[in-house]
């Protein structure tokens, strides 16, 4: 059963090796990625089912007892995170298919998106905080060629920006680990926690905790963002969906873990990522509405996301942190949802700019629809995958007396409303410029993956009791850390405490 | 010998500061190079320099020397290789692209 943990990091990466072995045979490259993919989200799934019923899940590489080796940790949170992630990853391949063109497929783009889910997903299960900068930097390897595969002009433009302000993360990162691990002397997750703990939080640490926060902001788009909407604008829609759905989730991830698991003791840092959340919120409410670029506005759309799922870390509760797990999983969802219809707009129209798309509805009546329903999941109106999160938050923060974190948070659902709605009213509604009959054909390969996700993001927001008990037991965890470090660490070294 | 690496690694850290903030790509690549060596230095330091002897249990009685400090290296070291070495083809391609290694005529607008 442990030994299953391995594999949606594992299997990922076996395949992207092989798959380099067939750089022409594309048909196969395709089929086989996708297959790898729906395989790793099958496992994904037995695992989200397992650990409930099983406990938390751990894997000791070669059989080194923590604290001591390197090891894979799946807690609820974890495991629904990597199955959402992989499922959406073989939704967006789907769609890769047939949109990402034959250039870039000869140039291993299955490769190295499977090399980069590998990523995201091992730094979902990793319990060791070195390990978890490895993944991230397997993960970010490979996001810089997806991002510069093509080699366009702005592609290149924006990717040498992206790529030099992860590398000075990446160096803040290290320092971070250094000052850790001279202070507390180990790298296991659950040891931290432990010896945070026992030694008691003091200044030191918590300023080690701020360089943690300044490492993960700037890779979740927290306030440190202005690399952000330009990378994410650049590459083809469907890298510009995997970016927007997994890489700031990995950063908001990290966020969660860090200061659920290990830097529990001393309030500031949520006060600062409440302050830097709301930060977040109002600037991307700011650029959504002065954009005029459907690319421009969904990116910054991605960016109030990212803060209101961190508002639920902010206010620290355990049902703040089941309204922020919930939100997590839909945000996945929609942003890849979200970024594949503006890729499809663009790819139809071949403008940008909302102003020059109008009717789009009559031309292409099923596509429209289904904007219309992300549009609605984002702004959260029930029965959509959105609302489920924003009720769970409101109502922690309420219990709490947090009013003006959620006044903000809510607020920025009507921005977000009223953003799409102008690209809905400007570019699906009005008067059709294309004559019917005349406009370019919708292959039936790039909308069904575009209506499964709607159908997703239908069924997390129906369904939502039915993960009910995952989300509960992950948001148990969450606001209880020594349910996870009794599950890693041995009995024996937490009596010598 | 401590203080002696700290006031290196603060001269690594001020030169790579000056460096990654110029406008050339190539001096903020090597800036971001030195950048890493200052981290690996930091780390060697900081997990603490060599005190006792090679870690092999039967080879000697005690005290040894941390050896997962110098693991952390490696693998940081590597992966900074790795990067760097990308970064530098990248910046090339920019460079014949866009005809330009300055950042002020990369900076370019959103909505275009």
């Amino acid at each position: 059963m442990n030994n299953m943990i391995v594999f949606p990091l594992i299997l990922p990466i076996m395949t992207a090796i092989l798959l380099v072995f067939f750089r022409h045979n594309i048909i196969l490259q395709r089929i086989v990625s996708i297959i790898t993919m729906a395989v790793v989200t099958i496992i994904s799934a037995v695992i989200v089912w397992a650990v409930p019923v099983h406990g938390i899940l751990r894997l000791d590489f070669s059989g080194w007892q923590p604290p001591y080796g390197i090891l894979f940790v799946a807690d609820s949170f974890a495991a629904l995170l990597v199955f959402t992630a992989s499922l959406v990853t073989t939704i967006i391949l789907l769609y890769a298919t047939c949109t990402i063109g034959e250039k870039r497929e000869r140039n291993f783009f299955y490769t190295f998106v499977l090399l980069m889910i590998a990523g995201v997903n091992g730094s979902f299960l990793t319990g060791d905080i070195f390990n978890l900068f490895v993944c991230f930097e397997v993960m970010l390897l490979a996001s810089y060629v997806l991002i510069t595969l093509g080699g366009e002009r702005v592609q290149l433009r924006e990717s040498i920006k992206y790529v030099l302000i992860n590398v000075v993360a990446s160096w803040l990162f290290l320092v971070a680990l250094a000052y850790l691990y001279s202070t507390l002397g180990t790298l296991n997750m659950a040891h931290i926690a432990l010896r945070v703990t026992e030694a008691g939080q003091g200044p030191l640490l918590t300023t080690v905790s701020l360089v943690f926060l300044a490492v993960f902001a700037l890779k979740a788009g927290l306030l440190l963002f202005q690399w952000l909407p330009g990378s994410y604008s650049a590459p083809p829609p469907a890298v510009a969906a995997l970016f927007a759905a997994l890489l700031t989730k990995v950063g908001i991830y990290a966020l969660f873990r860090t200061y659920t698991l290990m830097f529990t003791h001393d309030a500031l840092p949520y006060r600062l990522i409440g302050i830097m959340a709301m930060l977040t919120i109002i600037a991307g409410c700011l650029g959504a509405l002065s954009g005029r670029d459907v690319r421009t506005i969904a990116v910054y759309n991605v960016l109030i996301g990212v803060g209101f799922i961190l508002l639920g870390l902010a206010i620290g509760t355990e049902v703040a942190f089941q309204g922020a797990i919930y939100y997590v999983l839909h945000d996945i969802i929609a942003k890849a949802f979200l970024f594949l219809c503006i890729g499809t707009m663009i790819y139809l129209t071949g403008e940008t700019v909302i102003d020059q798309m109008s009717g789009l509805i009559r031309n292409y009546p099923v596509f429209g629809w289904l904007f219309f329903i992300v549009m609605c999941a984002l702004a959260g109106i029930p029965p959509l995958s959105g609302f489920i999160g924003k009720v769970l938050i409101a109502q922690a923060a309420v219990a709490e007396g947090d009013f003006l974190l959620i006044a903000v948070g809510l607020a920025s659902s009507i921005i977000v409303l009223y953003s799409l709605l102008r690209i809905f009213l400007s570019a699906f509604f009005g008067e059709t410029i294309i004559p019917l009959g005349e406009e370019m054909p919708l292959p039936k390969t790039v909308i069904w993956p575009i209506i499964m996700l709607a159908l997703l993001t239908i069924a997390l927001g129906v369904g939502a009791q039915a993960i009910a008990n995952y989300v509960v037991h992950a948001a148990e965890v969450l606001a209880n850390p020594t349910q996870y470090i009794d599950a890693v660490l041995p009995e024996a070294l937490k009596k010598g405490m | 010998m401590e203080t002696l690496m700290l006031v290196l690694i603060g001269i690594l850290v001020s030169v790579a500061t000056y460096l990654v903030l110029s406008r050339q790509m190539l001096k903020v690549i090597l800036g971001t190079a030195i950048l890493s060596h200052a981290a690996h230095l930091l780390i060697l330091t900081l997990g603490g320099l060599k005190k006792g002897d090679v870690p092999l249990i039967e080879e000697s009685p005690g005290p040894y020397t941390d050896a997962l400090p110098q693991a952390l290296i490696l693998t940081a070291i590597v992966i900074s290789f790795a990067v760097t070495a990308f970064v530098l083809v990248l910046a090339y391609r920019t460079y014949a692209t866009n005809g330009t290694d300055d950042f002020t005529a990369l900076r370019g607008k959103l909505d275009e």
